[in-house]
């Protein structure tokens, strides 16, 4: 017996709303981010993730908001993503009560970021989070590249050297969403999963594609991660969290019950 | 009235930790602050801690409360939490090495890199980040109500290596068992975070609030 494997349920937020659909477009409203944190946590979830996906920046103080609510009522580990482009805003979020931040664009913007925050707040708050996209899908070696704004906007890195880099600079852990997979629910990428855990030494969170219990597992057994994130399977009342754990659990996962 | 004081020396998750206190604490005041006589005055003592342990005792110092929590550490009830835990030990070889409080005897050592799990063949990686089970030691009025192997949220990347000593109140198996709780008199001290841990976090807290030591 040891450490757990953990679910996280992840909520996009959009304007102190929680919304979902396949990232940018279709967008539904799930409802109202305290209740929902607050059911995921009486279900058992291990961590949340709140992604603020609010366009405009003076929307952005609601976010602040949402995570003060969150954390005085839910007292379970919480990760905000969206919008973290410097130690001031890092500063904010963990003030607020969030206990990790996830850095996507800013951190390929400037990779200098993420070793200084990592040097002024611990490695342990900081995420950085890879949306990655296959690049060659037909011809020559798997190969994945490293996309940012929400998966829009290629940036010609190679994901595998890019999350050692991200590593060597500091990061605590790793949240990678395929962007070929997300809003599909087809499952994980699993050898996405695979290269990348195989390739770091800190967890690393799967992302994007679940649509049954069945691909947490897989995430977790065959793609080697440590945590597996999931939004739609819970928010639409799908599966509870629990239910996910028994059935990781029945795979002889080791998890939090 | 019981009041606790959180002492803020700018190194900790203070929100979170004083909202866990809140929520347990009755009719008791939850007091977040740096001031000396305000620490004094409390029954009861939080000290939290998160990030690297020299700016922690470097501010600790420059605030004057080292002096604080020894005097705290040898009066009332005194709860420790991640590296407000480590703080209290010895030594920390964390920073190329740095003393520490020396309230309880210990050495804190970072994990090992690439270790791999003796049971599942896993690589073990660093930070030591999740819920793992905190296996009691001995009988504590802190564990009350909170059952043997219970889990707990940690994240760190350094450690109390068990070594068997009589303040160890439970261990806790990453590659090595390490102290996830100490205790002795008035003292208790954890290495990961109840105020992360969900309900038997916040029943860790509830015990600490009655705790008549």
């Amino acid at each position: 017996m040891g450490l757990a494997k953990r679910i996280i349920p992840c909520l996009d937020v959009d304007r102190g709303r929680v919304v979902k659909g396949v990232r940018f477009v279709d967008i539904r409203d799930a409802g109202d981010p305290v209740e929902i944190a607050r059911r995921y946590d009486e279900q058992g979830a291990d961590e949340l993730v709140f992604l603020d996906i609010t366009a405009s920046s003076d929307d952005r103080a609601t976010m602040v908001h949402v995570v003060e609510e969150v954390a005085s009522q839910v007292f379970i580990p919480l990760t905000v993503g969206g919008g973290i482009r410097s130690n001031a805003d890092i500063r904010r979020m963990l003030n607020a009560g969030a206990d990790k931040v996830a850095i996507n664009t800013a951190a390929v913007a400037n990779p200098e970021f993420v070793r200084e925050a990592a040097e002024r707040f611990g490695s342990q708050c900081i995420v950085v989070a890879i949306d990655a996209k296959r690049v060659n899908e037909d011809a020559g070696p798997l190969r994945w590249e490293v996309f940012t704004h929400g998966g829009r906007k290629p940036t010609g890195i190679d994901v595998l050297e890019w999350a050692v880099r991200m590593v060597t600079c500091g990061a605590g852990e790793l949240l990678v969403t395929s962007m070929d997979r997300d809003g599909t629910r087809d499952g994980f990428d699993l050898e996405l999963m695979r290269s990348i855990t195989q390739a770091v030494n800190v967890p690393v969170i799967a992302s994007g594609g679940v649509g049954n219990l069945e691909h947490l597992s897989a995430g977790v057994l065959q793609g080697g991660a440590d945590a597996v994130l999931a939004a739609s399977i819970f928010h639409f009342g799908e599966y509870t969290v629990e239910q996910a754990k028994r059935n990781m659990a029945a795979h002889g996962i080791e998890v939090r019950l | 009235m019981n009041t606790v004081a959180v002492i803020d020396y700018g190194m900790g998750n203070l929100h979170s930790v004083s909202k866990a206190l809140a929520r347990v604490a009755g009719d008791s005041r939850v007091e977040v602050t740096y001031e000396p006589e305000r620490i004094l005055r409390a029954d009861r003592v939080v000290l939290p801690g998160v990030g690297a342990i020299r700016d922690c005792m470097a501010e600790l110092t420059r605030l004057g409360l080292d002096e604080v929590v020894r005097e705290v550490a040898g009066s009332k009830p005194l709860l420790g939490v991640c590296v407000g835990m480590q703080v209290l030990m010895d030594f920390s070889e964390e920073n190329d090495g740095t003393p520490c409080l020396g309230i309880l005897p210990g050495r804190v050592q970072r994990f090992a890199d690439g270790q791999v799990d003796a049971q599942s063949g896993e690589r073990l990686k660093v930070p030591h980040m999740g819920w793992n089970q905190v296996h009691q030691r001995q009988k504590h009025p802190l564990w009350e109500d909170i059952a043997q192997d219970a889990r707990f949220y940690f994240v760190h990347s350094y450690c109390l290596p068990d070594q068997k000593l009589e303040i160890t109140a439970a261990t806790t198996s990453y590659g090595v068992d390490f102290a996830s709780a100490v205790a002795r008199d008035n003292i208790f001290a954890v290495q990961f975070h109840p105020e992360k841990s969900a309900r038997d976090g916040l029943q860790l807290y509830a015990n600490f609030m009655r705790w008549n030591a």
